[in-house]
């Protein structure tokens, strides 16, 4: 039996697997301890399974447990890694490159060093995605500290190629931060093989509670340091100081333990039901994927129907189905997806865009049911677009002068 | 952003969709918005010649539910009314009407600017002056 609502916006959270949850409410309750206590056993006890997260933690990523600092999520592992490096390399230099699909923790954190006197370049993606190798190489100066290239992006889902960008970063001796948020627990990432200094990545994407996340830093070849960006107790090694969320951080250790046994079989299925729903919706007329079809996370579908608006599809069977658009009516800001954009994708696709993103408890029978429930939609739409009429009459839209607001 | 009971009955039975013949004296079509800006309304009256009341009107709207509602709201409300009173139609009382929130104010001007644009188009059909609209100004 189908029970609704249906979740497919997998990028954007995770429910919390209910192994994590058994695994956290121990250190809710009688093992409430302070990891930081020192002198008795409920402090023991705390930083005794703080420990044992760290290395679960590790082990996903191929680091050492010491390598490993606590943070509250991906947005402070991206403002303490890049203000970090940031301040603590000011010696060397002041100029970062990053791309211009950056999640906004990344961008407006650069941003802001901007205006402290950080010079940023910020790469734009060619039309799948990823970015030119040529063109960082190109972008390198000697006043370079850091590239910070996501390793898979949000709304497309493509994956950066990281080995070949720390290769480059390698040879001239710059770090490389990378934001993991959404490829950590999703598919094999090993911070020495991809050659990583730095890389934030958070719980709630991967079936673990939210308000706790990572940040990687690298100890040896090279042994790499951050500026504190929270000062306080000096925990974690002095670069994030606060009382450790004990509960937090047992329940990431658990998700990422259970994505390291799981990654393989989830995988497998996932991306078949991802594959079966995109080639369905593909069969649509005028639909459009969005970003690279191989070098993409498994369980991502970014599509754009074009002559229908993504806010009014979504508006079709939002009840049932949660997902989420690139359309400017789902934003704040009324400007449509930065990230299409980027892409080159003309506004009007960017707006026709839905972001399907399965997850560990996405089932067949909910993908058939989103694959008839949004066909559905296209096509009711379509007839009462007048886009979709002028097309059909052959009339090229780019003729017709729009009354732009 | 959760919608209004309104706005979600027009999303779900549109009324009037549909387009007229625009090659016709008789009929007016009202073009606005533009595909980069996620809103393109086109709405289209046909007039009686002999007594100037409007006896049918038709929308086809690309855009959001707030925007589908409102055309689909403004072709009910043209329906009867002369091209005199039509011309009044404003666009806080569609606003009131479907309960639109603030970031949705500019799909009632939309629709106010299609109703505008759809009788302007009749009148220069007909010969006649063209009307002068202030600026809404809101998007």
């Amino acid at each position: 039996m189908l029970q609704f609502p249906i979740y497919l916006d997998h990028n954007a959270t995770t429910p919390c697997d209910p192994r994590v949850v058994e695994a956290m409410i121990p250190y809710f309750t009688n093992n409430f301890g302070n990891a930081a206590s020192r002198n008795h056993s409920f402090g023991w006890q705390a930083e005794e399974a703080v420990d044992y997260a760290r290395e679960q933690v590790a082990k996903l990523i191929g680091a050492d447990p010491k390598e490993i600092i606590f943070t509250s999520g991906a947005t402070e592992g991206d403002n303490l890694a890049i203000k970090g490096v940031y301040e603590m390399y000011a010696s060397k230099g002041n100029h970062i490159i990053t791309c211009n699909i950056e999640h906004k923790a990344v961008l407006d954190t650069c941003r802001h060093l901007e205006k402290e006197g950080a010079e940023i370049t910020y790469l734009n993606v060619k039309p799948n995605g990823l970015i030119d190798l040529a063109e960082l190489e190109a972008a390198i100066k000697p006043t370079t500290i850091l590239i910070a290239i996501m390793y898979a992006n949000n709304e497309i889902g493509t994956v950066m190629p990281m080995r070949e960008i720390s290769a480059i970063a390698r040879k001239h001796g710059v770090l490389v931060f990378t934001d993991g948020v959404q490829a950590v627990g999703k598919i094999p990432v090993d911070v020495n093989k991809d050659g990583i200094d730095l890389m934030a990545f958070t719980a709630h994407k991967m079936y673990g509670p939210k308000g706790v996340g990572a940040l990687y830093v690298r100890r040896k070849n090279p042994r790499v340091k951050v500026t504190a960006q929270i000062d306080g107790g000096g925990h974690e090694r002095g670069m994030r100081s606060g009382t450790l969320n004990v509960p937090g951080i047992v329940g990431f250790g658990k998700a990422c333990e259970i994505c390291m046994n799981e990654m393989e079989s989830d995988t497998a299925r996932i991306v078949k039901l991802r594959d079966k729903l995109e080639q369905s919706l593909l069969k649509v007329e005028e639909s459009y994927l969005n970003g690279d079809k191989e070098y993409r996370l498994p369980h991502v579908s970014n599509i754009s129907f074009k002559y229908v608006e993504g806010e009014g599809l979504m508006m079709g069977f939002n009840k049932n189905i949660a997902l989420s658009s690139g359309s400017a009516c789902t934003s704040a800001s009324l400007e449509p997806s930065y990230v299409l954009k980027a892409l080159g994708l003309g506004d009007d696709l960017a707006h026709s865009s839905l972001r399907f993103g399965l997850g560990r408890y996405t089932t067949e029978e909910q993908i058939d049911y989103t694959i008839e429930q949004v066909t559905n939609t296209v096509n009711k739409l379509r007839d009462m677009s007048p886009l979709w009429e002028m097309f059909k009459e052959g009339i090229d839209l780019d003729t017709i002068e729009w009354a732009h607001h | 952003m959760a919608y209004s009971e309104k706005v979600i009955d027009h999303y779900q039975h549109p009324k009037n969709v549909g387009t007229l013949d625009k090659s016709k004296n008789s009929v007016g079509t009202g073009l606005v918005g533009a595909p980069e800006c996620g809103d393109v309304m086109r709405l289209q009256i046909e007039v009686d010649d002999a007594t100037g009341v409007i006896k049918d009107a038709k929308f086809k709207t690309f855009g959001c539910g707030s925007a589908i509602a409102s055309s689909s709201l403004a072709t009910e409300w043209l329906k009867g009314k002369t091209v005199d009173e039509a011309v009044k139609i404003d666009n806080m009382t569609i606003v009131e009407e479907l309960n639109l929130p603030p970031v949705k104010i500019h799909c009632s001007v939309l629709a106010e600017d299609a109703v505008k644009a759809a009788i302007n188009d009749y009148r220069k059909k007909n010969g006649l002056e063209e009307l002068q609209f202030e600026e809404k100004g809101v998007h």
